[in-house]
C-alpha cells in the first residue's frame, strides 16, 4: 500500500488541456473518488497514475518514489476497468492468477492466492468457466479477483460499477466498500454517479472542464460546496441556487421573497458583498415548511418518492427542489409558505461563481 | 377461459414483437434448406465428377455418353505416380503370358504400357507444399505485425501506406508476369523455390495486412492495458493476449493466403521450369503428351484438393466465425 502524491501533473493533448495543473495527495489507505461529469479529465487523471497515460508536466509520486516516467507494469498497481478487460480465451481462473504469473510466482502459491481470492469474492465455483459465460456482476467479480490477487500498491478503478445493472451495482458497491475497509487498500476511483462517490469515498475529488473543482470529504463537498458547479453537479437534485440582491441583512429573492439571513451570515456578506448581488443555495432537505414560514412559493408539481414527496415550488421563474411530508397531498399553484433551516444556507458569488467564506 | 370473440381460432402463444413475427416461418425455413441443399449440389458436382473420373478407366472416363456406374480402378493414380513407355504389339503379347507381374504392373499393361520409373507428380506436390506452407507462414508473421502496428499506433501517412499496401492488388498478376519473368530471370530467382516463395509472400501480405488489421481492431485495446499494468511488457501481451485473441483472424487469413499459393497458375507456369514447378502447371502439362488420359488428370487434381481441404476442415471453426467480419462479441 501506498501514498500517492501528485505534484503539478497536467495532460495536455495537442493545445488543449486534458488536465489542468493538479496537486493531490491520496493518503496509504485512502478511498478517494474522481468525480465529475464526462469528458472532465477525470479517467485521464486515473490513467496517468497508472501510467497508461504519460504525463504532460509534473511529478508523480507512490510513498516519495517518483514513478512519473516508470512503465505500468513497474508501478505495482492494478486496474479495474470499465467493461472488466476480462480475457476471453482464458478461464476465469487463468484470468485471475494471470498477474502473478506475470512475476513467475510457484504455481502451489499462486493456486492458494486465487482460491483466496475466490473464496472472499465468493466466485469459487465460477473459476473453470470462461468469462463470457457470465453475468456482468460475476464478470466485475472476476475482475476485481484479479486486481485484488496481487496485493498491489493501489487499486485503480474506472467506473466498475458502470456497465453493470442497477440490481448488481447496488450489491457490488457495498461488496467493494467492504473490500476496501478489509484490505485497507488505497484505492483510487473514477465515476460520473455521484451516489457511488457519496457512498464510498472518504476524499471525494470533483472534476469538471479539465479542472479540479473541490476536494472534500462527501459531506464537505455536500454541504461546503466551493462553488456553483460543485453546488449543482452534488446532490440529486442538486443544490437549489437563487439570484438575489444582498442589503444590510435581507437577501432580495425571485417571486417577491425577502430572506433574512443569519447573524454570522449577515457579517460574513458584510465583508465580502457589502451590497449587491448573491446567489443563495439550500438543499431540498433544509425547506422547512411551515404556515408563517417567510418565503412562499407556488406548487409547480410534486413527485412521490416513497418516503418523501419532492415538491417543485415555482418563485417567480425560478423553481426550486423541496422536501415534502409524504402523507400530503400537494395541488397544483397551491401558495406554500417555507422557511430556510438557517445554519444550512450558503452563499456564492455570482461573477467568480466562488462560495463566500 | 376468456376469449374475446374476435380472437384467432389458435391462441397466440409466440411473440408478436415486430422483429419475431416471420411469414410461416416453417415453410420458409424448409426452403432455405432446400435452396442450400441445391446450391451445394450445383457447386460439388464437378468435384464429384472429378472424384469418379480419377477412378474411371480410360475408356470408361472418355466414353460418350458419360458412364454414372463403372468398375472403379486404381489406374488413374498409378498413371499419375509413374512414368511409362508404350509397349510394341510383341511386347504386348509377351506381357499377356508373364505371370510375375505385381497389381500395379498389371494395371499398365492392361494399357498396353510399361512402367519405367516414377513421375514427378509427387516432387511437384511437394514443391507446392513447401512453397505454399512459407509463404502462407511468412505473409501471416509479418502481416499480424503490421495489422498490429497499424491498429495500434499512430503512423504518419498511415491512410497512404494502406492504400499503397492494398494497391499491390489492384491489377490481374497476369499482366506483370513478364516483366517479373524478365527481373527473375535476371536476378537468378527463376525456378527456385524462394522466387515463388517471395512472389506469393508479396501478394498475400497486402490481403493478409488488410484483414488482420480489421480484427486487430476489434480487440479492445482495455486488454492489453489490463496485461501491461498487471506487470507484463507490451510484447508480452501481444504474444499472450492479442494473439490468442486474434486467432480467428488468423485462421481465416491463413486459410485465404494458403489456397491462393497453393492454387497460383499464372506465375508457377512462367516462372518454374522443374526444380521449383508447383502442382497447378504440372497438371495440364500431361495433356499435351499423346493421348489425353483423363483419368490420370482426374487423379492428379484430388490428389492437389486433399490438403486445401485438411486446412480448410481443420479451421472450419474459426474460419466460419472469420468470415462474418467484426462480429466478434466485445469484451
Amino acid at each position: 500500500m501506498a501514498t500517492i502524491h501528485l505534484q503539478q501533473v497536467d495532460k495536455l493533448f495537442g493545445t488543449s488541456y486534458a488536465v489542468k495543473p493538479m496537486d493531490l495527495t491520496i493518503k496509504n489507505g485512502e478511498f478517494v473518488v474522481l468525480l465529475g461529469p464526462s469528458g472532465c479529465g477525470k479517467t485521464t487523471t486515473l490513467r496517468m497514475i497508472s501510467g497508461l497515460e504519460s504525463v504532460t508536466n509534473g511529478m508523480i509520486t507512490f510513498d516519495g518514489k517518483d514513478v512519473t516516467w516508470l512503465h505500468p507494469s513497474e508501478r505495482d498497481i492494478s486496474f479495474v476497468f470499465q467493461f472488466f478487460a476480462l480475457y476471453s480465451h482464458m478461464s476465469c481462473y487463468e484470468n485471475i492468477s494471470f498477474p502473478l504469473q506475470a512475476k513467475n510466482e510457484p504455481k502451489d502459491e499462486i493456486k492458494r492466492k486465487v482460491s483466496q481470492v475466490a473464496q472472499m469474492l465468493r466466485i469459487e465455483s465460477l473459476l473453470d468457466k470462461r468469462p463470457g459465460s457470465l453475468s456482468g456482476g460475476d464478470q466485475q467479480r472476476v475482475a476485481l479477483a484479479r486486481a485484488l490477487v496481487r496485493k498491489p500498491a493501489a487499486f485503480l478503478m474506472d467506473e466498475p460499477l458502470g456497465a453493470l445493472d442497477a440490481e448488481f451495482r447496488d450489491s457490488m458497491r457495498a461488496e467493494i466498500k467492504r473490500l476496501h475497509i478489509e484490505q485497507g487498500a488505497t484505492t483510487v476511483y473514477v465515476t460520473h454517479d455521484q451516489i457511488e462517490a457519496m457512498a464510498m469515498a472518504d476524499k471525494v475529488v470533483v472534476m469538471s472542464a479539465a479542472e479540479v473543482q473541490q476536494v472534500g470529504t462527501p459531506l464537505e463537498v455536500y454541504y461546503d460546496p466551493s462553488n456553483l458547479f460543485v453546488a449543482k453537479f452534488i446532490g440529486s437534485p442538486g443544490m437549489n441556487l437563487l439570484k438575489g440582491h444582498y442589503e444590510n441583512g435581507t437577501v432580495g429573492l425571485p417571486g417577491d421573497n425577502l430572506l433574512t439571513v443569519s447573524e454570522k451570515a449577515k457579517t460574513l456578506l458584510g465583508k465580502a458583498v457589502g451590497t449587491g448581488e448573491v446567489v443563495v443555495g439550500f438543499r431540498p432537505e433544509s425547506v422547512v415548511l411551515k404556515e408563517d414560514g417567510q418565503l412562499h412559493g407556488s406548487v409547480y408539481s410534486s413527485d412521490l418518492h416513497g418516503g418523501y414527496t419532492m415538491l417543485h415550488l415555482s418563485l417567480g421563474s425560478d423553481i426550486v427542489h423541496a422536501r415534502g411530508e409524504r402523507r400530503m397531498k400537494y395541488a397544483m399553484n397551491t401558495m406554500l409558505r417555507f422557511d430556510l433551516k438557517s445554519e444550512q444556507v450558503r452563499f456564492f458569488d455570482p461573477k467568480t461563481e466562488k462560495s463566500i467564506k | 377461459m376468456l376469449q374475446s370473440p374476435s380472437a384467432p381460432k389458435q391462441p397466440v402463444t409466440i411473440s408478436t414483437r415486430v422483429d419475431k413475427v416471420g411469414a410461416r416461418p416453417a415453410f420458409w425455413r424448409s426452403f432455405r434448406a432446400t435452396l442450400a441443399v441445391l446450391i451445394a449440389a450445383i457447386t460439388l458436382l464437378p468435384a464429384v465428377w472429378m472424384a469418379m473420373t480419377a477412378f474411371k478407366s480410360q475408356p470408361d472416363a472418355v466414353s460418350a455418353p458419360p458412364k454414372v456406374f463403372f468398375r472403379p480402378t486404381l489406374e488413374g493414380f498409378v498413371g499419375l505416380l509413374t512414368a511409362r513407355r508404350q509397349l510394341t504389339p510383341s511386347e504386348i503379347e509377351e506381357y499377356r503370358q508373364r505371370t510375375d507381374l505385381n497389381w500395379v504392373e498389371r494395371i499398365v499393361a492392361r494399357r498396353g504400357q510399361v512402367i519405367i520409373g516414377q513421375s514427378e507428380f509427387l516432387k511437384y506436390l511437394v514443391n507446392s507444399l513447401i512453397i505454399s506452407v512459407t509463404s502462407t507462414f511468412l505473409s501471416i508473421v509479418l502481416g499480424v505485425l503490421a495489422a498490429y502496428a497499424f491498429s495500434r499506433f499512430k503512423i504518419r501517412g498511415e491512410a497512404d501506406l494502406l492504400f499503397f499496401i492494398l494497391s499491390t492488388r489492384m491489377l490481374p498478376p497476369v499482366v506483370v508476369t513478364i516483366p517479373i519473368f524478365l527481373m527473375y530471370r535476371a536476378l537468378g530467382l527463376f525456378d527456385t523455390h524462394f522466387g515463388l516463395i517471395l512472389l506469393y509472400t508479396a501478394f498475400n501480405l497486402s490481403f493478409a495486412v488488410w484483414l488482420l488489421k480489421g480484427f486487430i481492431d476489434e480487440i479492445p485495446k482495455e486488454y492489453e492495458e489490463a496485461a501491461l499494468v498487471d506487470g507484463y511488457t507490451r510484447l508480452q501481451a501481444f504474444r499472450k493476449i492479442v494473439l490468442p485473441q486474434a486467432a480467428t483472424g488468423i485462421a481465416a487469413t491463413t486459410v485465404f493466403s494458403f489456397i491462393f499459393a497453393w492454387n497460383e497458375y499464372a506465375f508457377a507456369l512462367m516462372l518454374t521450369s522443374n526444380v521449383a514447378r508447383t502442382a497447378p502447371p504440372s497438371l495440364p502439362s500431361r495433356i499435351g503428351t499423346g493421348v489425353v488420359e483423363w483419368s490420370t488428370i482426374a487423379a492428379g487434381s484430388l490428389a492437389f484438393l486433399i490438403p486445401a481441404v485438411i486446412l480448410t476442415f481443420a479451421l472450419r471453426k474459426h474460419l466460419l466465425r472469420g468470415v462474418t467480419f467484426g462480429a466478434i462479441r466485445k469484451g
